[in-house]
């Protein structure tokens, strides 16, 4: 279960094509269109604008997921997680619930470390001010995946500007970077 | 109808239409046969019941029905068990044979109810035969809807969260989601028609009690009768009472369905996200109806020798309905592609050119077949009275509509926005059938006391009353 996806994209000649790399997270939407559908409001918007997802009140309607025009919610259709088997045990991160079947579960833009950072810069009386991330949403390039939409997304990406030289065209396929938060 | 043969007829039904040589396609076809008086009625329709012989047909069907129950509890065993992937959905199509047949089982119900409560408002006494039938088949197909809902969810054990109820969580059910409107739109619709079903059936229970012979039949029917005796009082509170709830069944017709629809005209995938889907599921749930209705109709009423009284008239009517709701299907098909071509949204555009030739085509031409072209017979006198053609195209739409649905629902589901999220999406009869059979065979299958009123006895009665 990924929830983070890397979206491929081709262009060119099918034999040789150029690749642009697109990673697709959950978008944390401003106006999720996931959030008005579930009807037991297992996922919501946090004070932050994280876009939430409470394990243990979820269904498992699937209902978010339909309606997620980025596909990015997965669900555990059976029980995935080995509870049993030792060796596994150390694998999992001890910060974050393991899911049940039955239930969904998406991408948190892992909330713990959100958490633990703020609780770190409260310790030490620092201020979160205009961050390198908030800088970089200001760039001209700056653009959100089905803005169309209008689902506010959050996560959005920085256009690469190319510019090469024309005999070297052929040659290179530079991966497009992408910008979270 | 060898025995009732032989009473001679209390009223000629035409004998001034053939005086008058009124050509033959002017004269209304009877909604009962001639031939029949009060005793009439009551003991064929009674005896059905109480002292006919069951046929040894009945049992192997039921068995059939039961084997069906039986496989249906395997299943489900087997979902609790292993988790809603069985179903073989996966993303992107998070819903499949699980929400088609709920909109399916959902939609049938409504045939039902708008013969039994909209036919009542609008005095269509044609519908007296078949109502009590419907009624029921509504009853059971909200009871096999019901199930869907209710283990299509990945937790099925915590589906009591979706009812308000005060709780330690100190949480509501989220009002804004459509699956909470559809809690409160079926437990509505399944109440008023468990309610309805039952209230037309107490003078009907109480006839039964007093022909029983049996002690034991006789206090069954008794308690199933509440006390029940006929009295002018308790008919004037009956009256008032039935037709209360058919004015609360009435919207039903209208409402269930219509939030049913809101479930995918509220999410925003293409080819769900559309303003006209309460009408178009509306006229699908009639259209769907009536063909069950015919569906079962047509063989019951053969066996248990009812066509004096589901007459060829009736049959046509359901007929005639089926094309006007058909056509009505049909045009919301076409008004889809309008719509697509209209808004120049190209993920609209793409998504209705791929229902048409992407990997699930099959389904969309069929789909054609059975909804668009097969009810276009019952443009045709001929084939309107042909139980087998009815039975024929009522079938037809049977599969139709489970197709529409298919390609509502995964179809759309399986190619949205972004082509890196695409994928492809790769048995509840039994308690139906169980129910219904269990019901032809235990309460009367048409309600007794108002075919009576369909006799000519009654309505001198009713001219009088209007004299004064």
């Amino acid at each position: 279960m990924h929830w983070l996806r890397i979206d491929r994209y081709f262009k060119g000649d099918p034999s040789n094509p150029e690749i642009y790399h697109q990673p697709v997270p959950c978008m944390q939407c401003e106006n999720a269109p996931c959030e008005p559908v579930c009807p037991v409001e297992a996922t919501s918007h946090s004070g932050e604008g994280l876009n939430d997802m409470t394990y243990n009140r979820c269904v498992g309607t699937r209902y978010c997921s339909n309606n997620c025009p980025y596909k990015v919610r997965r669900f555990n259709f059976f029980h995935y997680s080995d509870y049993d088997t030792p060796a596994l045990k150390p694998m999992r991160n001890p910060d974050v619930t393991v899911r049940t079947r039955g239930v969904m579960e998406k991408c948190t833009y892992c909330v713990q470390r959100i958490n633990h950072a703020r609780i770190e810069a409260e310790k030490d009386g620092r201020r979160v001010r205009d961050s390198q991330v908030a800088q970089m949403k200001k760039e001209p390039t700056n653009y959100a995946l089905l803005a169309e939409l209008n689902t506010r997304p959050r996560t959005t990406y920085l256009a690469t500007v190319r510019n090469p030289n024309p005999d070297l065209v052929a040659a290179a396929a530079p991966a497009e970077k992408a910008e979270a938060h | 109808m060898a025995t009732t043969k032989e009473i001679t007829p209390v009223h000629e039904v035409r004998p001034t239409t053939q005086e008058l040589r009124i050509p033959e396609r002017f004269i209304p076809t009877p909604t009962i046969e001639p031939g029949h008086n009060f005793a009439t009625i009551t003991d064929h329709i009674s005896s059905i019941v109480l002292r006919r012989k069951t046929p040894v047909g009945w049992f192997i069907a039921l068995m059939i029905a039961m084997g069906g129950v039986g496989l249906l509890t395997v299943s489900i065993s087997y979902l609790l068990g292993k988790g809603v992937g069985i179903w073989g959905i996966n993303h992107p199509a998070g819903w499949g044979m699980d929400i088609i047949n709920f909109v399916w089982w959902i939609g049938i119900g409504h045939a039902g109810t708008l013969i039994s409560a909209i036919l009542l408002l609008l005095r269509q006494d044609w519908r007296t035969s078949i109502n009590r039938f419907a009624e029921a088949m509504t009853l059971f197909a909200v009871a096999s809807a019901g199930l869907y809902p209710a283990l299509h969810t990945g937790r099925p054990w915590y589906d009591y969260w979706l009812f308000p109820y005060p709780n330690t969580m100190g949480l509501w059910p989220q009002f804004r989601s459509p699956l909470m409107w559809d809690v409160f739109a079926v437990s509505t619709y399944a109440t008023v028609s468990l309610l309805f079903w039952y209230v037309g059936l107490i003078p009907d229970l109480a006839t039964l009690r007093d022909r029983a012979t049996n002690i034991w039949i006789k206090r069954v029917y008794g308690m199933g009768a509440l006390g029940w005796r006929g009295s002018a009082k308790h008919w004037h509170r009956y009256e008032h009472a039935y037709l209360l709830l058919a004015g609360l069944s009435t919207p039903l017709v209208l409402s269930v369905h219509t939030i049913v629809s809101f479930d995918f005209a509220v999410a925003q995938i293409p080819g769900w996200h559309a303003t006209f889907f309460p009408p178009y599921f509306v006229a699908g749930a009639v259209f769907a109806g009536f063909a069950m209705v015919l569906t079962l109709a047509i063989p019951a009423r053969k066996v248990f020798r009812l066509e004096d009284f589901i007459t060829m008239k009736h049959l046509e009517n359901m007929g005639k309905v089926l094309l006007a709701t058909g056509l009505i299907v049909a045009y919301a098909y076409a008004m889809e592609w309008f719509y697509g071509w209209y808004s120049g949204n190209p993920f609209e555009l793409y998504m209705l050119q791929n229902r048409a030739t992407g990997p699930y085509k099959a389904m969309y031409v069929a789909l054609w077949v059975c909804n668009g072209l097969a009810p276009q017979l019952m443009w045709f006198k001929r084939f309107r009275t042909s139980t087998f053609w009815l039975f024929v195209v009522a079938m037809f739409v049977n599969v139709g509509m489970w197709l529409e649905r298919f390609v509502i629902i995964p179809a759309s589901l399986h190619r949205d926005f972004l082509p890196s999220s695409w994928g492809m999406y790769h048995g509840s009869m039994g308690l139906f059938f169980a129910l219904l059979f269990l019901f032809m065979r235990v309460l009367p299958m048409i309600s007794i006391f108002e075919m009576r009123t369909l006799l000519p006895e009654a309505h001198a009665h009713t001219e009088e009353e209007g004299a004064h």
